[in-house]
């Protein structure tokens, strides 16, 4: 468990601090894939270097596993990092060295391993990422999907129990992508370490995480479950970002409803509830009609959901309501 | 032919040759030996670099600058007594050497700084972020990244310590420049100074092009 207490992070330039990172208060659970979205220059880029202390917070403390990592000494902090693994945007891979020996790189820095412990590891590794006929190739030779995945294998070397996630797919095209954040999904069930992902993309969070805290100008703005923050965003960079995501332009949104009459409600169905032939049922027996604006159903890490605007016309409109509740809809009336 | 090259001894040159060798091949592998540690320091204390130190940057980067602003034919003079302290004369082979390494090194530690500000900072800090040590930093991750710019940085020094040692053949510095200058300039001897001239290119090109094999051979990117 991860848990920063009031941690603040300033630059000084000239004589003026300026501030990248103001108090914050959060926890980071074990085992939980935790994204942190926000714009370039929100601060998330800051945060997540804070956790293995790539960057020293100007007040606060951060507690992992209860232990204040700030008070270590050089030598303590350096075998915490060991048990931290970070990939980064642009992969950062050793261009001297083979595919094995970057993965082999944090092992050998650590010097508890034993040469044929190194190599067995290796070769599990690039196993588990799907690169054993990789093994002798240099960095250059690879596609960007296939630098990460070295990336990854290298962060793993050393059995962290922590895996930060700097923009790990933001320089990927969006199949690379895919492929990248299941075996970040996948390395996270089965080993259960805590995964840590900042990224400026919603739909990444989306994918993977189990809960997301928004950055906005240095401030953590909005924080929870990923399907609560995503289909009911409270803070306006949290609903930026979902409108973002879901390619909705929300102004020709607006001017949509305004074209149409009578009420307009928001469903947003999640689960079981997202296969139901709901609507039909309702409209029967309270007789309103009604006709569908804009509507997506996809997955929110593991679960379906469902969101649907929708005009209803004529019947009994509270009836209708009280139907869908009733079947665990969430409903938002817009108009 | 005989007579168009009538002043040339060719055991003579044979001999100005292998000095010109040895004295650039050991005053680069001292000018490496220096200028390697030297340039890596003045990366380190740099702005914002692992061990920024404003005071021991500034003091590294005023001497080289100091030896690398003095042309190098007043170096050569300005070196006599201290060469003479250090071997014992300042003539001939050995006496060449400790002014060509005083004008090699800092050179060098220069381009070797360089070289290592163009390796991506993102590898230093992912190295950084395994647990390393600034040791380990340097050894294992900085001077790998950043050998085939050193590599062409010792081409770079090699081929002016060529010139360099040409040009200590005014204080007595044996080699193809003594030889230039005792028989080409100061007896007229134009087909010794145009020999002497002409080994001297073909010697710089062959290490331009040894140089820029190695580059290739250890360039990953």
């Amino acid at each position: 468990m991860i848990v920063f207490d009031q941690v603040q992070k300033s630059y000084q330039v000239g004589d003026r601090a300026i501030p990248a990172l103001h108090p914050t208060d959060m926890r980071i659970d074990a085992g939980e894939v935790f994204g942190i979205v926000g714009h370039s220059g929100a601060g998330k880029s800051t945060l997540v270097r804070l956790i293995n202390l790539l960057e020293r917070p100007t007040g606060g403390r951060i507690l992992v596993d209860g232990e204040d990592i700030t008070r270590y000494n050089p030598q303590e902090l350096r075998a915490f990092r060991r048990k931290v693994g970070m990939i980064f945007q642009h992969f950062n891979l050793l261009s001297s060295k083979t595919v094995a020996d970057n993965i082999a790189f944090p092992m050998k820095l650590a010097g508890v391993y034993g040469k044929t412990e190194i190599r067995d590891r290796v070769e599990e590794l690039l196993a588990r990422v799907g690169l054993t006929d990789h093994a002798h190739k240099f960095p250059s030779q690879l596609s960007g999907g296939q630098k990460q995945r070295v990336g990854i294998a290298r962060a793993l070397a050393c059995r962290p129990s922590i895996l930060l996630c700097d923009e790990a797919t933001s320089a990927l095209d969006p199949q690379t992508t895919q492929s990248v954040l299941k075996l970040l999904a996948d390395i996270n069930r089965e080993l259960g370490l805590t995964v840590v992902l900042i990224t400026h993309e919603m739909d990444v969070v989306r994918r993977v995480c189990d809960r997301v805290a928004v950055m906005d100008a240095g401030r953590v703005v909005e924080l929870g479950p990923v399907s609560e923050v995503f289909l009911h965003p409270q803070h306006p960079t949290t609903r930026d970002f979902v409108f973002e995501s879901e390619n909705i332009d929300h102004r020709e949104l607006q001017q949509d409803l305004q074209k149409t009459e009578g009420r307009i409600l928001r469903l947003t169905f999640k689960g079981e509830a997202t296969y139901q032939p709901l609507l039909g049922s309702v409209a029967r027996t309270s007789g309103v009609d009604f006709s569908i604006l804009s509507g997506r159903i996809d997955h929110i890490k593991d679960t379906p959901y469902g969101q649907l605007t929708l005009s209803l016309v004529g019947g009994d409109l509270a009836a209708a309501m009280r139907e869908f509740e009733a079947a665990d809809v969430h409903v938002e009336v817009l108009r | 032919m005989d007579a168009l090259l009538s002043n040339v001894d060719w055991v003579e040159i044979g001999w100005a040759s292998w000095d010109t060798l040895v004295m650039v091949g050991l005053s680069l592998l001292f000018s490496v030996l220096i200028g390697l540690p030297i340039g890596v320091l003045l990366f380190l204390t740099g702005k914002r670099q692992l061990l920024e130190q404003p005071v021991a940057y500034a003091i590294l980067s005023f001497v080289v600058n100091v030896l690398r602003s003095v042309p190098f034919i007043i170096l050569l003079i300005v070196m006599i007594p201290f060469t003479v302290m250090l071997i014992g004369t300042s003539l001939g082979v050995a006496g060449a050497i400790p002014p060509l390494v005083a004008g090699g090194a800092p050179f060098f530690a220069r381009l070797v700084e360089t070289s290592l500000r163009e390796v991506d900072r993102g590898i230093i800090e992912a190295t950084q972020a395994m647990g390393a040590t600034v040791r380990q930093i340097i050894f294992g991750a900085l001077l790998p990244e950043a050998l085939p710019g050193i590599i062409a940085g010792i081409t770079v020094t090699a081929i002016t310590l060529v010139s360099y040692a040409a040009m200590s053949g005014v204080i007595g510095g044996g080699g193809l420049g003594d030889l230039a200058i005792r028989f080409g300039y100061q007896r007229f001897q134009t087909d010794v100074m145009v020999i002497t001239v002409a080994l001297l290119v073909i010697f710089v090109q062959v290490l331009q092009m040894l140089g820029d094999r190695l580059v290739l051979y250890f360039s990953r990117k």
